[in-house]
């Protein structure tokens, strides 16, 4: 954590969507100490209180909050209209919510899947659509979404996770691609495992690669401040997806991972 | 709610127990658990670990581990009045308010501690002889009782139950969050006055002398230094620094936190042998000369915290931490028959830290009058350490002294019946607010407080 108040740098407006997930709460800690301007997005309002609440004693200039449900998708426009008109103008938006659906040993139902792509990439997908005609001219502005490194390859673990997380990492590449002369950035985060409520209770993996939220907010933070591409969370990630990615398809589907 | 099992100790690394962990982060879910909880599911609150002993160990329930519960809730910046839950921890409260000028009234030795930990233990720092304890700076508590229902506690509505959690030591309910008053500052530095003193005779006049005119003062004692040098100490008596008194250039305000290092394992055996530690003082004594200077909070208040992990250096056995206190008329008498008796024995502690302290806290279970308190790092060892500290205690009891919850796991019932007159008050409250039983730790069990 940061022990300075008014770090450097001027105060943003920006959405942070999915904002009571382990890690937007650690980033929207980060944000309000540097005196940015929030507007929460989340299912439980009570929870947003109780963090707006929270992030408006630990110094951000302003903070309000209003529902959204990423599984509810004719809903999203409203929810973003919502968002949008509090903070104007608006500097950018974070997306951070997920679900990791519990995939251990078995293939989705039906539902699973149809509800992981609608959270994981349908929601996000048009969410930051709107955000990107909203901003539109906005030079400086940033867009930003929470992907996954299990988007990388489809494992026998957790591809239904995955595969949604795939589809969002090439949108956002191809978003970044189509926003660049408009001088809007598009940061796509790839953390590996993080200790959170998503993860407990779900095998995991060797304690040494899990990450504490706080270290990837940190990570996140800077990342936005640099105006980086593609994030990978500890940095340690990139270098293991490009082994990874590097074995070949014969050898990689006996593995066990 | 997912109770997971985990290994847990407090502090000092002994005792170790596998235990239920429940990990609380907001009203909803533990509410719910207290309420479909069948009487014989007991309950005990932990934060961040720092008592010593088993204060945060369960007696066959679960723990609840509350630092999930880690929001700030308001703030008034004309009077200085804090609400926050239970799990956040004064690391949190400094990194936010420090900045703009208030700190804390009165902190333990490392910052790495809860405000529901805080209350529980009534935690008292180097001030206590001006301000007293911590409880003294809460306005109200949000306490979660045994029926289900939560109880906001103050001197005003429910002043038994409030004066009852207050060093309660988490008996009565689950500290779920409390209003409490920081204090200004103008700078992140205090000015500092060291002085050497050659024995104890001498330590305890320096704080005589010196304790009016100073917000903070302490003594480290050289414990191994016997005879005529008994109670040998560089004595660190302290006032907030104002700007004018500060280097002009830089952030006054800045908390200089040192170089995070950390200890990364617990080596085989303790790396604080009697010789490394006599190495140690000698150098710590012979090395510090009268003087004053200006120091930051963090290395004035928390030197330890800039080591993580630093109790792991006592090796797999741990260490107790024996924090005695005698009243003001008896300290003279007591402080060097307890010193001779730990020099005797060959234990050797590395952290000896002397200090006076101030009128009595409210607390129904509250540690401090006016008197002094001495607190001794003790490596563990199963065959000799629990019998010196009933030698200790026996010291102790003689001298109409007492021993800190928050630091104790070997006391037993009746030598805590003996220590705490309040206790049957204490007890009163208890079965009014519990009256099955369910906040129960290890310690409440073995020294009589379980029910």
């Amino acid at each position: 954590m940061s022990f300075h108040a008014t770090a450097g740098g001027e105060s943003r407006t920006v959405i942070l969507c999915g904002a009571t997930s382990a890690v937007a709460v650690a980033l929207g800690r980060r944000l309000a100490v540097r005196r940015w301007r929030l507007h929460l997005l989340g299912r439980d309002v009570g929870r947003l209180e109780a963090l707006a609440a929270d992030l408006r004693v630990r110094g951000a200039a302003a903070v309000s909050c209003s529902p959204f449900d990423a599984a509810d998708i004719a809903g999203i426009p409203a929810a973003f209209a919502t968002a949008a008109a509090m903070l104007t103008p608006l500097d950018g938006v974070i997306v951070c919510h997920g679900l990791q659906p519990d995939e251990d040993g078995r293939l989705p139902s039906p539902d699973e899947l149809r509800q992981s792509i609608d959270v994981n990439f349908t929601s996000v997908a048009i969410l930051l659509s709107l955000a990107a005609e909203r901003l539109a001219g906005r030079r400086g502005a940033f867009l930003a979404a929470v992907s996954s490194v299990a988007g990388e390859r489809g494992r026998q673990s957790n591809f239904c996770y995955g595969s949604a997380k795939a589809g969002l990492s090439a949108w956002l590449s191809g978003l970044r691609n189509r926003l660049q002369r408009g001088g809007i950035r598009v940061l796509t985060i790839k953390p590996g495992i993080i200790d959170s409520p998503m993860t407990a209770g779900l095998a995991v993996g060797p304690k040494a690669l899990i990450a504490a939220p706080d270290a990837v907010a940190a990570d996140i933070e800077r990342a936005l401040l640099r105006g980086r591409d593609v994030l990978y969370t500890p940095w340690f990630w990139r270098p293991i997806m490009a082994v990874i990615r590097a074995i070949p398809e014969p050898v990689f589907k006996r593995l066990r991972l | 709610m997912i109770a997971r099992q985990q290994r847990l100790s407090g502090w000092g690394g002994v005792p170790v127990e596998s235990c239920r962990v429940a990990r609380i982060a907001s009203r909803g879910p533990v509410v719910e658990m207290i309420t479909t909880a069948t009487p014989a599911d007991r309950l005990i609150g932990r934060g961040l670990g720092r008592a010593y002993g088993d204060s945060a160990l369960p007696a066959d329930g679960v723990v609840a581990d509350c630092t999930g519960l880690d929001r700030f809730i308001a703030f008034d910046s004309a009077s200085g009045l804090v609400t926050c839950e239970a799990g956040v921890s004064f690391a949190d409260i400094i990194a936010v308010f420090l900045p703009r000028g208030w700190f804390v009234p009165t902190t333990p030795g490392t910052k790495f501690v809860t405000v529901g930990g805080a209350i529980a233990a009534d935690v008292h720092g180097k001030n206590h002889h001006r301000v007293g304890s911590f409880g003294n700076f809460v306005e109200w508590i949000d306490l979660l009782i045994a029926d289900g229902s939560i109880v906001r506690c103050s001197r005003h509505a429910e002043p038994e139950l409030f004066f009852a959690t207050l060093g309660g030591m988490g008996l009565t309910g689950l500290v779920l969050a409390a209003a409490f008053r920081l204090v200004k500052v103008e700078t992140a530095s205090l000015r500092v006055r060291y002085r050497k003193t050659p024995d104890l005779a001498a330590t305890l006049a320096a704080f005589d002398a010196g304790d009016a005119g100073c917000q903070h003062s302490v003594a480290w004692i050289d414990s191994l230094a016997g005879g005529a040098a008994l109670g040998r100490s560089v004595v660190m008596q302290g006032n907030p620094a104002t700007l004018a008194e500060v280097p002009s250039r830089g952030d006054p305000l800045r908390l200089a936190v040192p170089w995070s290092k950390a200890i990364p394992f617990t080596p085989p055996l303790s790396l604080l042998s009697p010789l490394a530690v006599k190495a140690f003082n000698a150098a710590f004594y012979g090395l510090h000369a009268d003087n004053e200077k200006i120091v930051n909070i963090e290395s004035f208040f928390y030197p330890l915290d800039a080591v993580r992990h630093w109790n792991r250096l006592y090796g797999p056995r741990g260490f107790v931490q024996y924090q005695a206190f005698f009243p003001r008329a008896e300290s003279a008498a007591g402080l060097p028959r307890l010193l001779e008796a730990v020099v005797q024995s060959g234990a050797a502690s590395f952290l000896a830290v002397l200090k006076s302290c101030g009128a009595a806290d409210g607390g129904l279970l509250s540690y401090l009058e006016p008197g002094h308190t001495l607190a001794l790092d003790i490596p563990y060892h199963p065959r000799s350490v629990p019998d010196l500290c009933r030698r200790l205690d026996r010291i102790l009891l003689d001298h109409g002294g007492r021993l800190y919850l928050a630091k104790d796991s070997l006391m037993s019932a009746a030598t805590f019946r003996a220590m705490y007159p309040r206790m049957d008050e204490f007890l009163a409250v208890k079965r009014r607010v519990d009256p099955e039983g369910r906040f129960v730790s290890a310690q409440a069990r073995r020294v009589g407080l379980a029910s």
